[in-house]
C-alpha cells in the first residue's frame, strides 16, 4: 500500500459519500456502542470492534454509528455491546466474540433481528424466587 | 489479561481521556529491541497517594466505576513490563496531568506481541468528547505523526463505520511507510 496523506484521505472520504448516495440506499441508523474498559478489552472488545467494522464495510451498510464507551458494569459478559435502532428495542449483548459482533451486523443492523443467544438479561423479578 | 501492546496502550490512555484530559499525547518508539511507550496528559492528575494506590488492582478512583471497585489497566501493565524485565514509571501531578511511561525488551522470551495498531489508534480517537490526541509513532531513524484533529478535519466526526476504516487505512499505510 503507498504512504496515504492527509489530501488522500480527504479525497477517499468525498469518494465514499458519493458512492454511498449514488448507491440510494436507505441508511440504518443505528448506533452500536461496545464496551471499551479493561474488562472489554481483556475479554477481546477490541477484536469484536475491528469484526464490527469490517462487516459494516463488506456489505456497504451506511449511517451506522459506531461508538465506544468505559466499562458498563457488566465485566463478566464482555465483551458487551449495546445497540439501538428503531422498530427494534434498545439491545445489550454479552460475550460477543468476532463472530458474534459479525452476526449483530448482518442480523440485527440488516434484518432488524435480534441474536436471542447472546441478548444479556436477567429474570424478571417476578419470576425469581426469594433469595435469589 | 491484556494479549497485546495495543490492548495496554488502548486502556491506558483511556485513563487520560477519562481523566478529562484536552491533550493527550502517545509516543510509541522501537528499535527492534525495545518498545517504550510514553502517553502524557494534561488531565486531572493524581496526588502521591492516589499514585501508589494506582498500582493496587483492588483500588479504582471513586465514582469511576459503578458497580465494582477494582482498577486493573495499571496493575496488568506493571506485571507485562516486569515479565519482559523492563520498567514502568508514572509521574503525575494534581491539576496538571501524568506521564506514563512504560519500557518493554521486546526479545524477550514473555513480551507480548505487539497488536494491531491502526485499529487501537482508531478506537481511540473515536472516544466520545473534545480532546486533542497525537500519536508519536517512530521506528528506528523514521517516524510519524496522526492527530485527532487532523483526521476530523479530513474525515469529519469520527464515529461512523466509513471514517474509522478510512482512519484505519490512512495509519496502515504510515505504519508500513515505516519499516518499508
Amino acid at each position: 500500500m503507498a504512504k496515504l496523506t492527509l489530501d488522500d484521505l480527504k479525497k477517499l472520504r468525498e469518494q465514499k459519500k458519493k458512492e454511498l448516495s449514488r448507491r440510494d440506499t436507505e441508511s440504518a441508523k443505528a448506533q452500536i456502542i461496545i464496551g471499551m474498559g479493561t474488562c472489554g478489552i481483556a475479554a477481546g472488545a477490541k477484536e469484536t470492534f475491528e469484526a464490527i467494522l469490517e462487516e459494516l464495510d463488506k456489505h456497504n451498510v451506511s449511517g451506522v454509528i459506531v461508538k465506544q464507551t468505559g466499562c458498563m458494569g457488566l465485566c463478566y459478559s464482555e465483551p458487551s455491546v449495546e445497540v439501538v435502532m428503531a422498530d427494534v428495542p434498545n439491545t445489550i449483548y454479552g460475550n460477543v466474540s468476532a463472530e458474534v459482533g459479525r452476526q449483530i451486523v448482518t442480523e440485527h443492523i440488516m434484518q432488524g433481528k435480534m441474536i436471542s443467544e447472546h441478548v444479556f438479561d436477567k429474570p424478571a423479578a417476578d419470576i425469581m424466587k426469594e433469595g435469589e | 489479561m491484556h494479549a497485546s501492546i495495543c490492548d495496554f496502550i488502548l486502556d491506558i490512555t483511556q485513563n487520560s481521556i477519562e481523566a478529562n484530559a484536552s491533550n493527550i499525547e502517545v509516543a510509541i518508539t522501537t528499535d527492534g529491541e525495545t518498545l517504550e511507550l510514553i502517553v502524557a496528559d494534561n488531565g486531572k492528575g493524581m496526588n502521591e497517594q492516589q499514585l501508589a494506590k494506582a498500582f493496587d488492582p483492588f483500588y479504582s478512583e471513586e465514582g469511576k466505576h459503578n458497580h465494582r471497585k477494582v482498577g486493573l489497566g495499571i496493575p496488568f501493565l506493571k506485571q507485562a513490563v516486569e515479565a519482559t524485565e523492563g520498567s514502568l514509571d508514572i509521574n503525575s501531578e494534581p491539576g496538571k496531568g501524568t506521564k506514563l511511561t512504560a519500557r518493554f525488551i521486546m526479545n524477550n522470551f514473555d513480551a507480548p506481541p505487539f497488536g494491531n495498531l491502526p485499529s487501537t489508534v482508531m478506537s481511540l480517537m473515536s472516544f466520545p468528547g473534545e480532546f486533542e490526541l497525537t500519536l508519536k509513532r517512530s521506528h528506528k531513524d523514521e517516524a510519524y505523526n496522526v492527530s485527532r484533529s487532523d483526521l476530523i478535519d479530513a474525515l469529519g466526526e469520527l464515529c461512523d463505520a466509513e471514517s474509522l476504516s478510512l482512519g484505519k487505512q490512512y495509519i496502515e499505510s504510515l505504519e508500513n511507510e515505516l519499516f518499508s
